[in-house]
This record gives structure tokens, sequence and C-alpha cells, in this order.
């Protein structure tokens, strides 16, 4: 049942990141980017990371996702806008993901990761273990990711704001 | 009718009698025929020998005598309806037939959500790890239909009539043995989601008819189908399919088609994790509140794309107004949201809702000044969320034509409604769960017990009605919900729609700060009463949660004072010639 | 085959993370390139998730994971906001001529 709805998602996952990289209108991308996003919220889902799947389909498809296609809808001139790659470009790139795709999973599937690759060993985090983590161990990166997303927020607004 | 001639009907009256004739005897003969192999596999199978009550006697049981036994009297049925279709048709044209169908359909409604609780509750205590097998195909299971009936027979679950009486259905323990397997529960469970789901909107969208009507002094669709037009939704849904289906040219049209799902889809999977009672829940996720403000959120994507692709400049007003004011709503509404959850220390709904039992004033938004203030923050964000008035200015139709819909026609457009009036429940059922107590009843269960028994009906029906009433379960959920949904209707049919720099400045001037301000004095609150235990700040506490318990009883109180006033006034408040005048009145 | 392991999500992250890369060098509008990014920080994350439930056991990876989420919002803000200036300066979001911003 688990391997059957992991080539599901992992199907999904792929065929949308596909119509990612070949879609020509560049909203057509960001909603295959959903796709992708949705797809792999449900493996989160599968490997137990319930507050992962959700905080990816909040913050990532409800709010990144649509900072992107509000971006995309302020900065072009008509929906067909197309910037083509040349055909060379787009060869090189593909040879180059290519071996990239290829040297990684070779890589991965070839080295020996040490806590045994055979099966989960503990009983995966619950949710207050999560939290709690994050406001013991990895408190400080924590603080300083909320300064940072002051930061951005700052910086943000200051950057898109209207010359006068 | 007499006018009209069948081409394909003889016309000799002789004939028609025959056919008639021969239809009679062939329903009726078939029909007893099914019965009595009904009866014999019944026989055969000696259900209530508790010794033969075996388990792979369950399928052969529900095809030889559930299957052949409804057939049959479908049979029947259908052969008297053919006998005697002159009485059923002047009876069917009496004039409360709509209502009685109606409310029969409610009490169905009903006895079918008390029924699945009740088999999820049984399914959710039953012990696991399988010690039976099912002999061929070698499934392990632990409830054995003999646990079952041993469990029927004995236990509550036999509808008291009386202290004698107890109406108890046996041959159930063969309809409920499948559900204690993981898929036939979901897909059951899946059934009734969709059901549900597709009654919201239907039954919602007449509703705020009337309820518009009425808040103008009109009184809303009287027509369609018979008793107060309540067959409105169906004859708009048989219109709307039939409508053109108009497809822009100059726009994106495979993003066009795509929209109406984005839109659509996400609030039907929200009840995934939106729990009716505590065992009734599709999916008991722990992070069931996040999961459903994920599925709210997302839909705003589905806008904006539909006033992308319709390639009208309407259209993308209306999503680039959704985009902002959604995107900037959300914050206040999971921000007020976090208070429940600070409270009940889980982000799972079923376990904040069990942290509110045992009576109204143990209800989240009782209980400290600052819940109640997130209480009215998350129902004015949600109803921003939902697109409802004041807030709907994506579609307002004085300024954007319809805003994102302009170009939509027939069944996408309709929809979009769907997955708004779907939304519309979602987030009153939220809002439910994490304030108002879920499917908690608002009077202790003693108290009801003692009512009952002073009332001297502890032993028959009435007592099992008021006890039902007052029992937790998805029926209060369904109703406390549906109060929230009506007073949605209720604020878009009296307020105006604001402008959209009144929205953004609503939210991020005046939402925003207080729900900052109100999450901090929650969290410092919670630390002074419920762990440094402040002897000064627990009696304040003590005092403001009674003081909003009264302002609650109170409201109550005079909402109930207002609708019998209105009720009992309704001739001069809707105006008695229009009352007069109108079919149905 | 039937058994999902560790090796299973490595393959697929890997596969998303050449997706992107690809993504990257292909697309010369900029939110394109931006979407590429959104798919290698996804690949990243399905690592840490599979890591952390098939070795470790412990919240740590999942704690990253929430982390590269949050940069991500962070980075796609920020991205977005200089899209828009380089939009308002050249009228194009097309970066084979954000040389032109020397000038």
């Amino acid at each position: 049942m688990d391997a059957v709805a992991f080539y599901i998602f992992a199907a999904v996952v792929l065929a949308s990141a596909v119509g990612v990289v070949v879609s020509k209108n560049i909203v057509r991308t960001a909603v295959c980017l959903l796709g992708t996003l949705g797809g792999v919220a449900c493996l989160y889902f599968l490997l137990d990371a319930n507050l992962l799947a959700a905080i990816q389909l909040i913050v990532y498809a409800g709010g990144t996702l649509i900072l992107i296609v509000f971006g995309v809808m302020l900065t072009s001139q008509s929906p067909w806008v197309g910037f083509k790659p040349t055909r060379g470009q787009a060869v090189v790139a593909t040879i180059v993901a290519l071996l990239l795709a290829v040297g990684i999973i070779t890589l991965t599937t070839t080295a020996d990761w040490r806590p045994s690759a055979e099966g989960p060993l503990a009983a995966s985090p619950k949710v207050a273990d999560v939290g709690n983590s994050l406001l013991t161990t990895y408190l400080a990166p924590f603080e300083v990711a909320s300064v940072l997303l002051l930061v951005v927020m700052i910086g943000a607004a200051y950057l898109a704001r209207t010359e006068k | 009718m007499s006018q009209i001639t069948l081409p394909w009907v003889a016309r000799s009256p002789e004939k028609l009698a025959s056919y008639r004739r021969s239809a009679i005897v062939r329903l009726i003969g078939l029909g007893l025929l099914h019965v009595a192999l009904a009866f014999a596999g019944f026989l055969w199978l000696e259900p209530f020998n508790e010794a033969k009550l075996a388990d792979w006697k369950i399928v052969p049981v529900l095809v030889l005598c559930v299957g052949a036994g409804l057939a049959g009297l479908t049979l029947i049925a259908g052969g008297l309806a053919v006998a005697t279709y002159e009485r059923i048709g002047r009876i069917l044209k009496w004039g409360y037939n709509a209502f009685a169908v109606f409310l029969g359909g409610v009490l169905a409604v009903c006895l079918i959500v008390w029924l699945h609780a009740f088999v999820f509750e049984l399914v959710k205590t039953s012990p696991s790890g399988g010690t039976n097998t099912i002999p061929v195909l070698g499934i392990p299971y632990s409830l054995s239909v003999h646990d079952l009936y041993k469990a029927m027979e004995s236990t509550s679950p036999g509808i008291p009539f009386d202290k004698n009486v107890r109406l108890t259905i046996p041959p159930l323990a063969y309809l409920l043995w499948p559900l204690q397997f993981g898929l036939v529960r979901d897909l059951v469970a899946m059934g009734g989601i969709i059901g549900f789901v597709s009654i919201i909107p239907a039954f919602g969208i007449w509703w705020e008819r009337k309820v518009a009507g009425r808040i103008q002094s009109r009184m809303g669709p009287m027509r369609t189908g018979g008793w107060h037009g309540w067959a409105q939704s169906a004859a708009d849904g048989i219109k709307l399919v039939f409508k053109e289906d108009f497809i822009p040219s100059g726009g994106d049209t495979l993003l066009f088609k795509l929209a109406v799902y984005i839109v659509f889809i996400p609030p039907l999977l929200a009840f995934i994790a939106l729990p009716f009672a505590g065992a009734w829940v599709f999916r008991d996720l722990d992070v069931a509140l996040l999961f459903i403000l994920a599925m709210l959120g997302i839909e705003v994507l589905g806008v904006i794309l539909a006033g992308w692709a319709s390639n009208n400049k309407w259209s993308v007003y209306g999503a680039m107004r959704e985009a902002c004011q959604m995107v900037s709503y959300e914050i206040p509404m999971g921000m007020s949201l976090l208070i429940p959850v600070m409270m009940a220390g889980s982000l799972q709904l079923t376990a904040i809702t069990d942290a509110q039992g045992g009576g109204f004033w143990n209800w989240f938004v009782f209980a400290n000044p600052w819940c109640f203030i997130a209480f009215f923050i998350y129902y004015a964000a949600s109803l921003a969320s939902c697109k409802r008035a004041p807030f709907d200015l994506p579609e307002s139709e004085s300024e954007l034509v319809a805003g994102f819909l302009t170009e939509y026609s027939g069944m996408r457009w309709s929809l979009f409604f769907f997955g708004e009036y779907v939304a519309m429940f979602v987030v009153s059922g939220l809002a439910v769960i994490l304030f108002l107590g879920g499917w908690k009843s608002p009077i202790p269960e003693e108290w009801v017990e003692n009512a009952v028994v002073q009332m001297g009906a502890a032993e028959n029906m009435i007592g099992t009605i008021i006890r039902g009433l007052f029992k937790e379960g998805p029926i209060l959920f369904i109703l406390k919900a549906a109060f929230l949904y009506y007073v949605q209707m209720w604020i878009r049919w009296t307020l105006p729609r604001i402008r959209i720099d009144q929205v953004l400045y609503a939210c991020v001037q005046v939402l925003l700060p207080l729900t900052m301000i109100v999450l901090l004095a929650n969290t410092l609150w919670i630390l002074g009463v419920e762990h440094l235990k402040l002897g000064w700040l627990v009696t304040v506490d003590t005092g403001i949660r009674w003081v909003l318990v009264a302002i609650g009883v109170l409201t109550a109180m005079g909402m109930i004072g207002i609708a019998m006033y209105g009720y009992k006034n309704n001739r001069r408040l809707v105006g008695s010639q229009a009352a007069n005048q109108l079919p149905g009145s | 085959m039937f058994e999902i392991g560790l090796n299973h999500y490595l393959v697929l992250s890997a596969l998303v993370f050449s997706l992107g890369v690809l993504c990257m060098a292909t697309k010369r509008n900029a939110i394109g390139i931006l979407i590429g990014v959104e798919l290698v920080l996804n690949s990243a994350n399905i690592n840490l998730v599979a890591f952390s439930k098939y070795s470790a056991g412990a919240a740590d990876g999942h704690i990253f994971a929430v982390f590269v989420i949050l940069l991500a919002a962070a980075e796609a803000a920020i991205a977005i906001a200089i899209f828009m200036n380089f939009y308002s300066a050249l009228r194009t979001i097309d970066v084979d001529r954000g040389d032109e911003l020397r000038n």
C-alpha cells in the first residue's frame, strides 16, 4: 500500500517538475510547481512528517506560490511573453542536468549511509517533539530565522515601494 | 396530460390494460420470489443461532438475504405502484408532500449520522490484533459477527422504547461487520462525506436566498417544488448544466478550465481532517488545524488563475484584489487560531474539542478575554477568506461586473459557488471546534439525566429523544456550524461592501496589531493563571469568565427573543399583502 | 521494488534536483529561475525528511526542512521585490538583459 502511494506521488512530483521545465508560459510553470509542491507534501505525509507536510502546503502552496503568481502578473506585458533559450543553451543545459542526475544517483545509492538504510529505526517524531527541539536545541537558529524574516519583511517592503 | 400522446404507447385501452396487468403480475410475482429467497437464505444461515454465527457467511448473507430482500421489496413496491397509480397520483397532489419529504430527509440524515457515529465509535474502541482470519483471503480481523451480535444485544445500541421493549436488530451485525476493515470504513466514510458536501451548497443556496428574502421583507423563492421553494437549488443546478459553456478566446484555455478545480477541490479535501465528532472523522491528523488552513489557502491560487486566464480586465482586477485580500487576512486568521491551540496545547482538532467538554462555560470563547476577542477576529478573517460580504470585493457586482467570475458561465460558474459554500461550512466548523466546544453538549450530561428522571421519562421514548438531543455528537456540531453559517448570511445581507483600501486598512492596521496583542497577552495570561498560579490573576480570570458567560447567555437569549418576536409578528414585518398574495403562504 | 527504502527517496530527490537545475539554466524569465530554485530546495527537503525517517529518527531533519521552507519563502519575497524593480527599470524581466543595469 505504501509502495503504491509512493510511486503515485513520485510520479506526480516528477511529471509536474518536468512540466515546470518544459512549459513555455510562466503562469503554467507556476501551476506545475503547485503539482510538485503538493506531491512533495504527500510524500511528507508518507514519511510521517505531518507537521512538515502541513507547513509545506501553507507556506509554499498558500504563500510562496501565490507570491510568485502575483509577481508574474505584475511583471509581464502579456500572458504570452516567452523567453525562449537558444537551442545550444538548451542542449548544453540538458546534458549537464543529465550528468548531474546520473552522478548524484550513483553517489547516493552506492554510499554507505551508516545508520542502516533498511528501515526506520525509531518512532518518527511527533508535532510536539519538533516543537520542543525547535524551542530548546535549535532555539538560536529559530531566533535568527525570526530576525531574518523581520529583515526580509522590511527589505521587501522597501524594495517594492513606489518611488515618489 | 390527456392531450399528449406518446408515440411508443399503443392507444387502444384494452392493450394498455393488458400491459398493466402483465406488468403487475410479473413485478409482484418476482418480488414475492425474491422475498421468499431472502427468507430461505436467513433460515439456511441461521444467523441468530450463536454457535453457527460463522463469519464466512457474511458475503452470502449480504448477497442472499439483504440483496434479495431489498430487490423483492422494490419489485413489490413497483407492482403496487403500477396497480394503484391513480391513487398515488392523487396523493402526490397533496400540498404538504414536499414538506413531508423534506422532514423525512432531515430525519433520515440524522439517523444515518447517528448510525455512522455508533459504527465509528465501535470500530475505534474494538480490540485490535486480529485473532481470526477470513478463510479464503486470509485477511486477519478482530471482531467476529458473533462479538458484534453480542455487543448489540447486551449493551446500549438497542433503542429503548419502554422499560421492557427494546428494538434490537441482530442482522445488523452482518452489515456492520465489514466496517472493521480500514478500506471499507474509508469508502463508507468517503461516501458519507461526499454526500454531505453535496448537500451543503444545495441547501445553503436555498437557505441564503430565503434569509436574504426575509431580511429584505420578501419571501424568497416560493414556487419551485411547492413548500417554500425547497427545490430551488435543484432547479438552478439543472438550469446551469444546460447553459452555454463559454470559454474566452484570448485567454489561456487550459488554465481557465483548471482554475475551477483548484478552487473547488481544496475545500472538499479539508473534510479529510475536519472532525464531526470524536470518532467521526476521516483521518484524525495531529496537524488537522494546519491542514485545513492550508486547504483554505490554496483556494486563492485558483481564483487568481481564473482571473488571469479569463483575459478580461475585470477578472484580473478581481483576482488581484482576491490575492492581496487573502494573503493579508491569512495572517490574522492563523494567529487568532493559535490562541485555542495554546489553550489546549495541541494542533489536533479532536484534542482541542476534548479540552472544552462539560458545559458551555468551558468553551474557549468564554475562557478569557483574549480568546473572546480572538473568536471575533477569526470570524471576521474567515469572512474575508470565503470572499463573503462585506469582503466580497473579488466579485463585487457593482464595480467589477462579477470580478474573477465575469467570463465563467454554466457549470464552471456553479462549481465556484459550490467551493465557496463548502468553504463557508469549513470555516464555520473550524470556529465551532476551536471556540464553541465542537460537538460537546452545552449542558453537562448529569443535568440532562437529572432532568429526564425528574420528568419521569427515564425509560421511555421521550427520554431517549431528550438525551439524544443533548448527547455530544455530529448533530450538535452540525447545528452549531449551521448557526455560524447563518450568521455569515446575516452579515452578508445587512452590511454594505467596504472598499479595497478599507479592507487592507482593517487587516494591516487593526486586526494584525490586535491579534499580536491578543497573542502576547494570552501567553502571559496562561503563564500567570496556569503555571505561576498568581492568586489575584486567578480570581480576575474566574470573574471575567463568568462575565463573558453572562454576555454569551444574554446574547443567545436576545437572539432567541428577537427571533420569536419576528415569528409572532411576521405578517407585519413582511407586509401582510405580500405574505397573503404569495403561493405557499 | 515494493519495499520503499531510503534509496527510493534519494533517487527521486536527485531527479527533482536535476530538473530544478535544468529549469534554472533554461529559463530566461527571472521568475522561472526562482521556480527552479524552489524545485532544488524541495529536493533537498525530501532528502532531509527521508534521512530523518530512515536513519536518525529524531526531529532534526524535520527542523532543517522547516528552516529551508522558511528561507525559501523569504527568498521568494525578496526576489519578487527585486524583479519588480528590475521590471520598472527595464520593462522586462529577461535576465539576459540584466547586464544593462551597469549603465
